[in-house]
């Protein structure tokens, strides 16, 4: 530093903006009581087919919508519409992932205490989502049986900002020889003890689990939401 | 490639700040960037002299300070390096952990101005 200069100290996280609207969108999840789960992954892991068996599977118990991120096309939103669940395309242009506040603005006119799931699956690409929290309840990373059982360990932040990995197109696992220890060892080795789902949506093999985890996962969700709230009520008591 | 939104992020944020303590002239930001943050310093440290021009910040300096990643280990009962980012286990005893303590940072904490 030279002499004619002095430092002023801060301290401001530069993707505050982004959070301050996380937190507000996942304020209001909770409120409105819908269970949100997103997805990130490298492109064509397959995370509209799973997003299409999932939304077809949950729409007879369950409420059930969907959001998708891609750079162009609506694409994908047409092919989520065959589900029959609400589904609205964010088109992001030149942007490599997807923002809290695409998602705010996505979600404007929507009525969120008619749903009981949300799904946001982001522009596929295993760098740039791992810095942008979207008020998600459950981040899914998906990675196909094609990919590589060392994908983990190249992109070890994303591994790491999610909280389940999912391994898809397991119908390919003999195809491509596939070591499934191999990857789980991968996976570990980012994010020690990370729950790990196998699933093909084309073969329906693992949906059951998936659906599950999902199911328990909202579940869990709404008691802590419930005994938080009787905590705010029970602390003035104290 | 998000740098450069980041990029301009960071520059908002200078401005901001800048205007706030009445119009000083930013010389230099200094930034903590996290092994985990997402984001790569190389990249960022180019895409910052894009972002700078035509602002007030045009050549001004971005001083990064790399943070390493720390976890916290259950078996030492301590905060510890991990042996690399492939690898998320105690540097000490290598029990396996992803309780990730530090290395998520994006931060600006300082701001260098003109005397």
């Amino acid at each position: 530093m030279s002499a004619k200069t002095r430092m002023i100290e801060v301290r401001q996280n530069v993707l505050k903006q982004n959070d301050v609207v996380a937190r507000a969108l996942r304020q209001r999840f909770r409120e409105a009581g819908v269970f949100v789960v997103s997805m990130v992954s490298s492109p064509g892991a397959g995370k509209t087919a799973l997003l299409e068996k999932t939304l077809t599977l949950l729409r007879p118990q369950f409420r059930v919508a969907a959001l998708v991120g891609d750079l162009a096309t609506e694409n994908d939103a047409e092919r989520l519409a065959r589900s029959q669940a609400p589904v609205k395309q964010i088109v992001t242009g030149t942007v490599c992932h997807l923002e809290a506040a695409m998602v705010q603005s996505a979600l404007e006119g929507w009525k969120l205490d008619g749903l009981d799931f949300l799904f946001i699956e982001n522009v596929g690409n295993l760098v740039c989502p791992a810095s942008y929290d979207l008020g998600e309840d459950l981040r899914l990373v998906l990675m196909s049986v094609t990919e590589g059982e060392d994908k983990p360990l190249k992109y070890p932040t994303i591994f790491n900002s999610a909280d389940v990995a999912v391994i898809t197109k397991i119908d390919l696992v003999d195809a491509v020889e596939f070591d499934a220890a191999a990857a789980n060892c991968s996976i570990q080795a980012v994010r020690p003890g990370m729950t790990v789902l196998n699933v093909s949506a084309k073969s329906g093999a693992g949906m059951d689990a998936i659906l599950g985890f999902f199911r328990t996962q909202r579940d869990v969700a709404r008691i802590v939401a419930v005994s938080e709230n009787d905590g705010a009520f029970a602390a003035p008591g104290n | 490639m998000h740098e450069l939104s980041i990029a301009m992020s960071i520059v908002d944020l200078a401005q901001e700040e800048s205007e706030r303590r009445g119009g000083v002239q930013i010389k230099a930001v200094h930034l903590r960037l996290g092994l985990l943050s997402g984001v790569v310093k190389e990249a960022l440290l180019s895409s910052y002299e894009m972002a700078c021009e035509d602002t007030s910040l045009q050549g001004s300096r971005l001083v990064v300070e790399e943070v390493p990643v720390l976890v916290f280990c259950r078996q030492c009962d301590e905060q510890r390096p991990v042996h690399s980012t492939q690898m998320f286990c105690c540097s000490e005893c290598g029990t396996p952990t992803g309780e990730v303590v530090q290395g998520k940072e994006l931060l600006v904490v300082g701001l260098e101005v003109e005397e």
